[in-house]
């Protein structure tokens, strides 16, 4: 089975570039540059050298005693919430940031719903120096406010959308409306395997050095490369797919993706595109996507505002399709009940987004043998008013 | 196919000042599309433009994304479109195209789709969202077996080479975007934009052309009738809409505006 991106931007039936003749131009240079120019010898050194110094990788992989001994097995955790800005998203946003300078843009764009990526953004670009644009939904922006205060403070313009329901799905219309106003001198720094070609595959590469490091690091605790499984939650899935990337064709690793089910699957308030989606075209993608027998894009509902996406990236449609990952889903108290779990038998406090990937230990039988690695996405420091109102600190 | 399509029959039949005009479907209410396709003909405009509203509208700016969400609240859908299409022929003589996003027409289902068209007597499409290379590999065959004229864009930015692979492909007009931008903008057929527009004209095409987004009255429509067959008027109709007069004192009011000098 091939999991790679074909020539024309698909895996299996999913991805493409269903853009309006406006962005042709742009995505058209992208398609045609990105691959050289992300493996070129001095992009590689750039990136590989920001992300060790900057960034502060490799993130750990930390075994997880008490958590392993609760759950009777070996539980690792991929430390990504230790990254600068506190999550995955900057190794992506250190990736773009790379190419819109090879490109020659001068002005960045970027989506955001819970504001990580949006920081992430603006963060890299107070480091090059580069005019720097996050769309937020206006509901966001409110939600959110410590976030668009960063953004501000890191020098980034912070346009509320008022379109739409105001959240995350209309932040990205927004930006891609703004792109096919600015033809000439911006890059869209998309923020997950979302959007059209090459952005799932670009994006992907970018956060693949999760996966990378695991293999290394995994072999330096138990003397081999390969988990019994790795667990990561599914928004748009970047960081899915950067901890899934090196692992794909070694059919033996099981993949385990957890999307966010909201009050539940059986309500209207939930977010897993896989388990209730169906094939269709948004953003300028094929892939899975809630929406109504009419075709209308429907509304989804997490109480982590990063995966509350009614799309998501191509290879993760494929990947379902294929089997050869699975996707569970996990409650808002599900969710809740496992980040307190973490806190307090680890010390660290999860980001919600991450604590779905925790919450799917109890929902497969571990065995004692066996090495889980858990993606810990990001950390909890932005989620705290949710965690206190919930557990009533 | 060689069938004399109501497009084509308008283009070689009228040369310029051809005047095209958009509207949602299902806005200001669920029921208005025959009102206002009637009463746009009997205005004089040459062509229509009936927009499938859409939940998601990237190409649009403000005016046509509310106009979609009003549309929609309202009930409006491919299917209930349709319905309200079914004896548009009898009273209605002009070329018809259908506008909208590919995600709908998808789940409404392609052929199906197609099948519906010819038998309310649509003429063409336009779907930004399905590019050049897709339209060819999987949809070209089936509009064309409909009797169904896809209609392309083509942008200031867009490659001489790739304007004559969409000529190429094309067999209706070329719907000619005067700036890269999304729909709505303001007044933006200026000077600075003859260059491309002659630059276009220069390149003898096959198709003829109509100028889109930006045109919003008669100086802008006259400015853009200059350099192509005629133009098209989207938000600027849309909004119009709004006053709190009949619908036919609204359009027609509105297309006399654009087409008479003040």
């Amino acid at each position: 089975m091939n999991y790679q991106v074909n020539k024309k931007g698909y895996y299996g039936e999913f991805g493409g570039a269903y853009i309006p003749e406006m962005m042709h131009p742009n995505i058209e240079e992208l398609q045609q540059r990105y691959m050289e120019i992300i493996n070129s010898y001095n992009f590689r050194q750039d990136f590989i050298h920001l992300l060790k110094h900057y960034v502060g990788r490799p993130s750990p992989l930390y075994f997880a005693k008490r958590l392993s001994e609760k759950y009777g097995s070996n539980i690792y955790l991929k430390r990504e919430d230790l990254n600068h800005t506190g999550s995955h998203k900057i190794n992506n946003t250190i990736g773009q940031i790379l190419l819109a300078k090879s490109l020659n843009k001068k002005r960045i764009i970027a989506e955001t719903g819970a504001g990580q990526h949006g920081v992430a953004t603006a963060t890299v670009c107070a480091l090059m120096g580069m005019k720097c644009i996050v769309y937020m939904g206006a509901l966001d922006v409110e939600r959110q406010a410590p976030n668009v205060k960063k953004m501000k403070m890191l020098g980034a313009e912070v346009i509320p959308a008022v379109s739409g329901n105001q959240t995350l799905k209309d932040a990205t219309n927004e930006a891609m409306r703004d792109w096919i106003n600015n033809p000439e001198d911006t890059h869209y720094i998309i923020g997950s395997v979302v959007g059209p070609h090459p952005y799932p595959d670009m994006v992907t590469q970018f956060q693949a050095v999760i996966s990378e490091e695991i293999k290394m690091q995994l072999d330096e605790h138990i003397g081999r490369e390969f988990p019994t499984r790795v667990i990561a939650c599914v928004g748009g899935g970047s960081n899915a797919a950067g901890a899934f990337y090196h692992f794909l064709e070694n059919e033996s690793v099981e993949l385990i993706g957890v999307e966010a089910a909201g009050k539940g699957v059986e309500t209207k308030e939930t977010a897993a595109t896989l388990t209730l989606g169906k094939v269709g075209v948004l953003h300028s993608a094929k892939s899975m996507l809630m929406q109504t027998e009419d075709g209308q894009i429907v509304e989804p509902y997490s109480i982590s505002a990063g995966l509350d996406y009614p799309g998501i990236g191509p290879l993760h449609a494929h990947l379902f399709q294929t089997k050869r990952a699975r996707y569970l889903w996990a409650t808002d108290e599900e969710v809740l009940e496992s980040a307190l779990e973490l806190t307090q038998l680890e010390g660290i406090i999860p980001a919600l987004e991450s604590a779905h990937a925790l919450a799917a230990l109890k929902k497969i039988k571990l065995q004692p043998d066996e090495v889980t690695v858990v993606n810990l996405s990001g950390r909890g420091d932005k989620d705290m008013e949710t965690y206190l109102n919930y557990f009533g600190y | 196919m060689s069938t004399q399509n109501r497009i084509n029959q308008l283009f070689q039949s009228k040369k310029d000042n051809i005047l095209s005009v958009y509207f949602t479907a299902g806005y200001p209410n669920l029921d208005d599309t025959a009102t206002i396709i009637q009463t746009l003909e009997k205005n004089g405009v040459d062509l229509i433009e009936i927009g499938m509203p859409f939940s998601d509208p990237v190409a649009d700016g403000p005016v046509i994304q509310n106009s979609s969400t009003v549309a929609l609240k309202n009930g409006m859908s491919i299917k209930k479109l349709f319905q309200q299409l079914t004896s548009i022929r009898q009273s209605v003589k002009i070329p018809l195209i259908l506008m909208g996003y590919l995600n709908p027409v998808i789940q409404f289902g392609v052929e199906e789709f197609c099948k519906k068209c010819k038998e309310v007597g649509i003429d063409g499409l336009i779907l930004p969202d399905l590019p050049l290379s897709v339209y060819e590999e999987e949809y070209q065959a089936l509009f064309e077996q409909y009797g169904l004229h896809n209609v392309l864009l083509i942008t200031p930015q867009t490659s001489e080479a790739r304007i004559r692979q969409i000529d190429e492909a094309s067999n209706g007009f070329i719907y000619m975007v005067s700036s890269s931008s999304t729909t709505g903008a303001k007044d933006k057929v200026s000077d600075f934009h003859q260059e491309y527009f002659e630059r276009v004209n220069q390149l003898e095409l096959k198709n003829p052309r109509l100028i889109g987004f930006g045109i919003s009255n008669h100086e802008t429509f006259a400015n853009a009738c200059k350099y192509a067959s005629g133009a098209i008027i989207g938000s600027a109709f849309v909004k119009a809409l709004e006053q709190e007069i009949s619908l036919e004192e609204r359009i027609s009011r509105f297309v006399n505006r654009i087409v008479n000098p003040v």
